[in-house]
């Protein structure tokens, strides 16, 4: 027993470093008897191999906190066979069968587990999505799995290859640290498409924290953290396939398997394409609305767990192959280049990804363990826009080792460890050349305090040697009080840097033909100083009970103070200029959020963000543009019980209101000029036919919104107004897509 | 020699609590009277104020502590005695029952009646 739960300790203590929040999961006890149900009073409901656990009421009720360190629910009954349940998806329906012939023959358990969790226990300030709330979007991979989600913004990136972007805390992905399974993963070169590359259907969960974060994972995150957990072979189904096709040409396949060869050993094998071949032009403006595109996408993962000693670990190899053609209807890229007077661009990456980590438990003082995590990715993307051409091959290498154990007692725990990386750019712009090797090496010690009642902290610090940001330190702090049991107030404040790489990071910018200027100050990237920003947050909960329904207000309000930013200045026609920050230069974020849940079954989630994010630019000290400073969410969702064989109905509708934004000066929009404030329309339903067979179909923006002249200078691809990146609503109109999952 | 300290700063968190010979890590397993929730909070609470324990962690289900503690710095008996002084009996000690009566009700575990 206490291997077993050394070795859950292992897996989830470790890795998911942030695992659920421990909110508790409730359910019901029923037996038929007959033709009607009653409830069961006594029942014992426990985590396997851990010492929680509880007894059903006399209405068969229970509550349970959420495990750290493991999923899987005991429920036993005298007189009924003990069962394990594996906790995972938002709805489990379970028949108990009875070990005797009584008259009682049948225990059925149901439970529900939100599709979204905010943090309870811990200091900082995370939210959970679990794989339920992902399948909510029409959500095809990592960057469309936030449309539900009201922490994070989702922008249109540019009017070519209709990537979304994601924004947090007002602040654009380059400042948040995007990482799978602890690794740090969308940066460097993949910064602009990054999120594309990882299948929504891959997903167990995401993790997303608002302010810098754990030192843990490096200093880079100043405005969040984003992180990603995979499947894991030892617990996802054994057989998986989705298939989904939209309105708008787009069509993916995801095969999944998953084998437990023996205790010890299992592996996984992922398979995803996706194709969009036919051209569109909703606007008519010679423009493709959305890019040509195929990608195909591989993942071979093997998990390791032995028990007995203690040890965990997982090997893991990725290849992708992603190819977009964008640009002029008709444009052919394969023809004579140059000579076309279509205006079109080609964008090719490939990428490897392989890991391995390795964890240990002492067995003997489980709160003692560590891990060692490395990683190595090659990412060569090459591309040209009409006469530009972008190539970018960044070749990373990363290596992690932590240590975890206690001072006194376990009230005060900490982790320590030191990190290495290596990014080495191969980076050509036009005829120009930027190459350049980071190297950095870094120690973290993060201390944590919990007086096991009402407050707790995490105090963390690294020191950092890097080649091109020099010798630093980087502090964070988190504070978490809950005055009464059902308020819960945190605070938080620490320092981010980064090496801005700045094509990578506003590939955009090449769907223009504005001349690019690097104001060059003789630092040490691009001849530009690193960013470095300070980042505070106060944020309070409320949860409340309204009849039979449950909820809670959360009131969350984060500022980001840059001390030194690459700023990236569109404000004059024709021109793209880098230079650092002279001024200020602050992102405030406001968000006010209700979630209530008035029956079981039914959910309402609305939220209202304010963002003022200013910045000082050459021409003076401005809102940065395409920032909607009004944004307002909504979501009802809506299901059916699920009956014994699992079928189900489910529904959903999102809302997303902006408000006017900023735009620069161009031909199209004058000095001083907003976009128009507007909503969009999502929603999706699904029919459940048993535990193993879904059907869905959505429609995505069903109002039909559309930004009438995404492309300015569209007449004159060569000129030097042609600009794609000015886009503030979507280019393309109402989509209709369905789909369908089946697991074994 | 500021690479050198540099480094040093680097590794000393690795050799924090690194040491620690066997037999101060010894592990107990006793019967902790109780409940719920607000019980485990209360008595696990209790249990990591006594010196040299390191971990305590107590199961609703079997009413049983799962300890680790370091004997030299502290008996056996003292945890148990600290335990029942917060209002929980365990298999050597007894609460009080002024401090047992004041438990709230939820807590209010059945007493083998003398």
């Amino acid at each position: 027993m206490k291997i077993l739960k050394t070795f859950y300790t292992l897996v989830f203590g470790f890795f998911t470093l942030i695992l659920y929040s421990q909110e508790a999961l409730e359910g019901e006890i029923l037996t038929k008897q007959g033709t009607s149900t009653i409830p069961l009073e006594g029942a014992s409901i426990f985590w396997i191999n851990t010492q929680q656990g509880t007894v059903s009421d006399n209405k068969g009720k229970f509550k349970i906190p959420f495990s750290s360190e493991t999923n899987r629910l005991v429920i036993s009954y005298i007189g009924f066979k003990t069962d394990t349940l594996t906790i995972i998806q938002s709805y489990i329906s379970h028949l108990m069968v009875s070990s005797e012939a009584e008259s009682l023959d049948e225990v059925t358990l149901t439970q529900r587990r939100k599709a979204i969790q905010k943090s309870y226990f811990e200091a900082q300030n995370i939210m959970t999505v679990n794989s339920a709330e992902l399948l909510k979007a029409a959500c095809c991979n990592l960057s469309e799995s936030f449309e539900t989600n009201p922490s994070i913004d989702v922008n249109f990136s540019d009017a070519l290859t209709g990537t979304k972007q994601i924004k947090m805390l007002g602040l654009t992905s380059p400042y948040l640290l995007i990482s799978e399974e602890n690794i740090p993963m969308v940066r460097g070169a993949s910064q602009a498409y990054g999120l594309t590359f990882t299948p929504g259907t891959w997903i167990e969960s995401i993790q997303i924290t608002k302010g810098t974060g754990s030192v843990v994972n490096g200093f880079e995150s100043i405005a969040g953290q984003i992180n990603t957990e995979i499947k894991k072979p030892f617990t996802d189904v054994p057989f998986f396939v989705n298939l989904f096709t939209s309105a708008n040409g787009r069509q993916e396949a995801n095969v999944q398997g998953n084998k437990k060869w023996n205790d010890r050993w299992s592996s996984g094998l992922f398979i995803h394409a996706n194709q969009r071949t036919q051209e569109m032009d909703q606007n008519s403006d010679g423009f493709l609305d959305l890019p040509l595109s195929k990608q195909v996408n591989f993942q071979n993962r093997w998990q390791y767990l032995n028990a007995e000693k203690g040890w965990v670990g997982f090997a893991t190899v990725r290849w992708l192959d992603d190819q977009k053609q964008i640009g002029s209807k008709g444009f052919n890229p394969k023809s004579t280049s140059n000579s076309s007077p279509l205006w079109g661009s080609e964008i090719q990456t490939q990428r490897w990804d392989g890991s391995l980590k390795i964890g240990y438990v002492f067995p003997e003082t489980p709160y003692k363990s560590f891990g060692f995590q490395s990683a190595y990715s090659d990412h060569n993307q090459e591309a040209f826009y009409g006469n530009r051409r972008y190539n970018i091959d960044h070749e990373s290498a990363y290596a992690n080792m932590l240590y975890n154990s206690i001072i006194g007692n376990t009230k005060n725990k900490f982790k320590a460890g030191i990190n290495f990386s290596y990014d080495r750019y191969f980076e050509k712009v036009d005829q120009f050349q930027f190459d350049r090797i980071d190297r950095s090496m870094g120690s973290f010690f993060e201390y944590s305090y919990d007086n096991l009642e009402n407050f707790n902290l995490v105090a963390g610090g690294r020191l950092d040697i890097h080649n091109q940001l020099g010798t630093f330190f980087t502090p964070r702090l988190h504070l978490r009080y809950t005055p009464l049991e059902k308020t819960i107030l945190r605070a938080s404040v620490g320092s981010g840097r980064k090496a801005a790489n700045i094509f990578a990071e506003n590939q955009i910018l090449f769907g223009t033909n504005r001349i690019i200027s690097i104001i060059d100050n003789g630092g040490s990237i691009y001849g530009l100083d690193p960013e470095k920003a300070w980042n505070y947050g106060l944020s309070l909960r409320q949860i409340f009970t309204i009849g039979k329904g449950s909820g809670d207000v959360t009131l969350d309000y984060y500022s980001t103070r840059f001390d030194n930013q690459v700023v990236v200045d569109w404000e004059q026609r024709g021109k793209i200029l880098f230079y650092n920050l002279e001024g200020e230069s602050v992102a405030n974020s406001f968000q006010l959020g209700v979630d209530y849940a008035p029956t079981e079954r039914t959910s309402f989630r609305f939220a209202y963000k304010n963002y003022d994010v200013k910045t000082q630019y050459n021409s003076g000290y401005l809102q940065r543009p395409l920032q909607a400073q009004h944004i307002f969410f909504g979501n009802f969702g809506w299901e059916t019980e699920r009956n014994s064989k699992g079928a189900q109905w489910r529904w959903d509708l999102t809302y997303h209101a902006l408000g006017k934004q900023r735009l620069v000066t161009t031909i199209r929009d004058a000095q001083g000029s907003y976009a128009p404030s507007y909503g969009l329309w999502n929603s999706q339903i699904t029919k459940a036919f048993t535990n193993s067979l879904e059907l869905y179909a959505g429609i995505e923006n069903a109002a039909d919104y559309r930004q009438e002249n995404p492309i300015i200078g569209s007449n004159d691809p060569f000129g030097i107004d042609f600009d794609t990146a000015q886009v503030y609503a979507p280019i393309f109109g109402r989509m209709l897509y369905a789909g369908f999952r089946w697991n074994l | 020699m500021k690479k050198i300290i540099v480094l040093i700063l680097m590794i000393l968190p690795l050799l924090v609590g690194a040491q620690e010979s066997k037999d101060k890590n010894t592990k107990a397993n006793f019967l902790v009277k109780g409940n719920c929730e607000m019980c485990k909070k209360r008595i696990e609470k209790a249990a990591l104020s006594v010196k040299g324990i390191k971990m305590a962690t107590w199961d609703i289900p079997s009413n049983v502590i799962s300890i680790i503690y370091d004997p030299n710095k502290t008996p056996l008996e003292e945890i148990h005695n600290t335990i029942a002084s917060v209002g929980h009996d365990t298999a050597l000690s007894k609460a009080d029952d002024d401090v047992y009566n004041a438990l709230p009700m939820c807590c209010l575990y059945d007493r083998e009646q003398e």
